[in-house]
């Protein structure tokens, strides 16, 4: 059965160019397997990740090298959007608050914000874009040019060097961006609140550590493991299964990478403010 | 002596030690309802040269990845130094491989990687209690056996098509396999690098004392390389001989390759 979920799946890219259907235009069954199949082989390929996650020998120094590849590289990219995130809430958000006359809440009201929803959720799929499409490029083309083929014949387990390695760098790099990404966002805010007001660093951010919660903060960051978990694991399937045989195939790794990645954010998203909001009640 | 039939079973005694090393009996492979392999019988001696000649797709490579446990073949009986590798485990598959030198069609040249870290690399995933001094010697030796010394430093993006082929030629025999296995090696080379190519892989043999399986349709390669050739057709063994055997054979279709 697992066999055949992996011979599905190396030819599923193959199959894509016709979807079968029938006379009537209706999709036929076929199409549920194939759906059904694809889930069989991503959870077959997240249950072989945590079974060689744990089983020696550990990839210290590949881990480490993608830990800063992953993580150290993206820095830059994450603090320019998350600063213009900051700054752009602020000044879109001051108006409304003005007509309320609640303008001095505006630094809780995006502190709130960008903690709890926009910057997890933005920082992620930035990180989907740049790393998820990076990983599945990176792996289908090893893939392509038979790299993971002469890994394995070198005494070296493909999967743990290449997949568990980038899987555990994006689940625990993530996080640390966000908290990177948040705090460059408060800084955007600060700034944009000074461009109409006048109000001082420490004021602000007072304000800011004074309205925040426990609540606010940890299921925040908890849920971004699990984005970082889901955006390396669905590049490496993409990339690792990527169809030797096909046109463009490490564009096309990469595209279905960052697609489904990205949706994938917004999946774990909404479970978690569900989760969440039971927990609340 | 040219042997054409419906699957032809190899012969053993074209060395006078006759030991063998890679031995397939009745080998099937398909791939969904893609029949690749139907009935592969073949031996390889030590110490020999066994080319295969095949067109395009007959299932070639997909012949050799079964030998290294890169691909598992569906039936059939398929041994290495005796073992049955369809009856190995993991780690014992494993510990074979180390026997076993694969040169891929591309290359397989870890981009992300310098040529050093290239050669590095098989040497510090299976000899773990190298010290860096050992590695530095080697790594240099490899690289002058193939004469790229100066290249030591380059990322595998900056050299040709032959310079890769020869990094990845020796990558491979950096840990001094007994079993060399030649993914079409000349593919893509003008002339002159896949003779030089050519005349390295005997060089191998002389040297090192391997034996080798070496898939090609260059039939230069194969006229400079063989001890014994194979010609694979609809995914059977059609014809096996020497060189000039086959070269004068009969038959239209395995002369084909020779004009």
């Amino acid at each position: 059965m697992k066999k055949r979920i992996l011979e599905h799946f190396k030819n599923r890219k193959d199959k894509e160019e016709t979807i079968p259907k029938n006379n009537s235009g209706i999709i036929s069954h076929s199409v549920f397997n194939k759906f059904f199949l694809e889930v069989a082989s991503i959870t077959i390929f997240t249950l072989r990740f945590f079974k060689e996650a744990i089983k020696p020998p550990y990839e210290i120094n590949e881990l480490m090298k993608q830990s800063f590849l992953i993580g150290f590289k993206s820095l830059s990219l994450v603090a320019v959007t998350s600063f213009i995130l900051g700054l752009v809430l602020t000044v879109q958000s001051r108006p409304t608050l003005a007509k309320f006359g609640a303008e001095s809440m505006l630094p809780v009201m995006v502190a709130v914000s960008i903690i709890r929803e926009i910057g997890p959720v933005i920082i992620a799929l930035i990180f989907a874009g740049k790393v998820g499409s990076g990983i599945g490029a990176e792996l289908a083309s090893m893939n392509v040019t038979e790299q993971i083929d002469a890994m394995q014949v070198s005494h070296t387990n493909p999967f743990n060097y290449l997949v568990v390695t980038r899987v555990i760098s994006a689940t625990f790099m993530l996080p640390l961006l966000v908290i990177f990404g948040d705090t460059i966002g408060l800084l955007g805010s600060y700034v944009a609140v000074n461009i109409k007001g006048n109000v001082s660093f420490s004021l602000f951010f007072s304000q800011i550590f004074q309205s925040l919660e426990f609540m606010d903060v940890f299921p925040a960051i908890l849920k971004t493991f699990f984005f970082g978990f889901a955006i390396g694991l669905i590049g490496c399937y993409n990339g690792y299964y990527a169809n030797k045989g096909t046109e463009g195939v490490v564009g096309k790794a990469a595209n279905s990478a960052v697609v489904y990645a990205s949706l994938m954010v917004f999946v774990i998203d909404m479970m978690a403010v569900q989760i969440l909001t039971l927990f609340q009640n | 002596m040219t042997n054409i039939k419906t699957s032809i079973k190899t012969e053993k005694s074209s060395n006078p030690n006759g030991e063998i090393v890679v031995e397939m009996e009745h080998l099937k492979k398909s791939f969904e309802n893609n029949n690749v392999l139907l009935d592969i019988n073949l031996v390889l001696n030590k110490k020999e040269n066994l080319v295969i000649l095949g067109k395009s797709g007959t299932g070639k490579s997909v012949l050799i990845k079964c030998i290294v446990g890169l691909v598992e073949h569906d039936e059939g009986k398929l041994k290495l130094f005796g073992q049955s590798i369809s009856e190995l485990k993991e780690k014992e598959l494993t510990n074979l491989r180390r026997k076993i030198g694969f040169l891929f069609q591309s290359g397989a040249l870890y981009d992300s990687m310098t040529v050093r870290e290239n050669l590095e690399f098989p040497l510090k995933r299976q000899l773990i209690s190298i010290s860096k001094k050992e590695i530095n010697t080697l790594v240099e030796e490899a690289l002058e056996n193939v004469g790229l010394s100066d290249t030591i430093e380059l990322s595998p993006s900056e050299l040709s098509g032959g310079m890769r082929k020869r990094l990845g030629l020796a990558r491979t025999l950096i840990l001094k396999p007994e079993i060399m296995l030649y993914d079409e090696p000349t593919t893509g080379l003008d002339p002159i690098t896949s003779k030089e190519i050519s005349k390295l892989i005997i060089e191998v043999q002389e040297k090192y004392n391997t034996s080798s399986i070496i898939i090609t349709h260059d039939i230069e390669c194969a006229k400079l390389t063989a001890n014994r050739m194979i010609v694979i057709k609809d995914g059977i063994c059609a014809a096996e001989g020497l060189y000039k055997d086959l070269e004068s054979s009969s038959d239209k279709w395995v002369k084909s390759f020779f004009e």
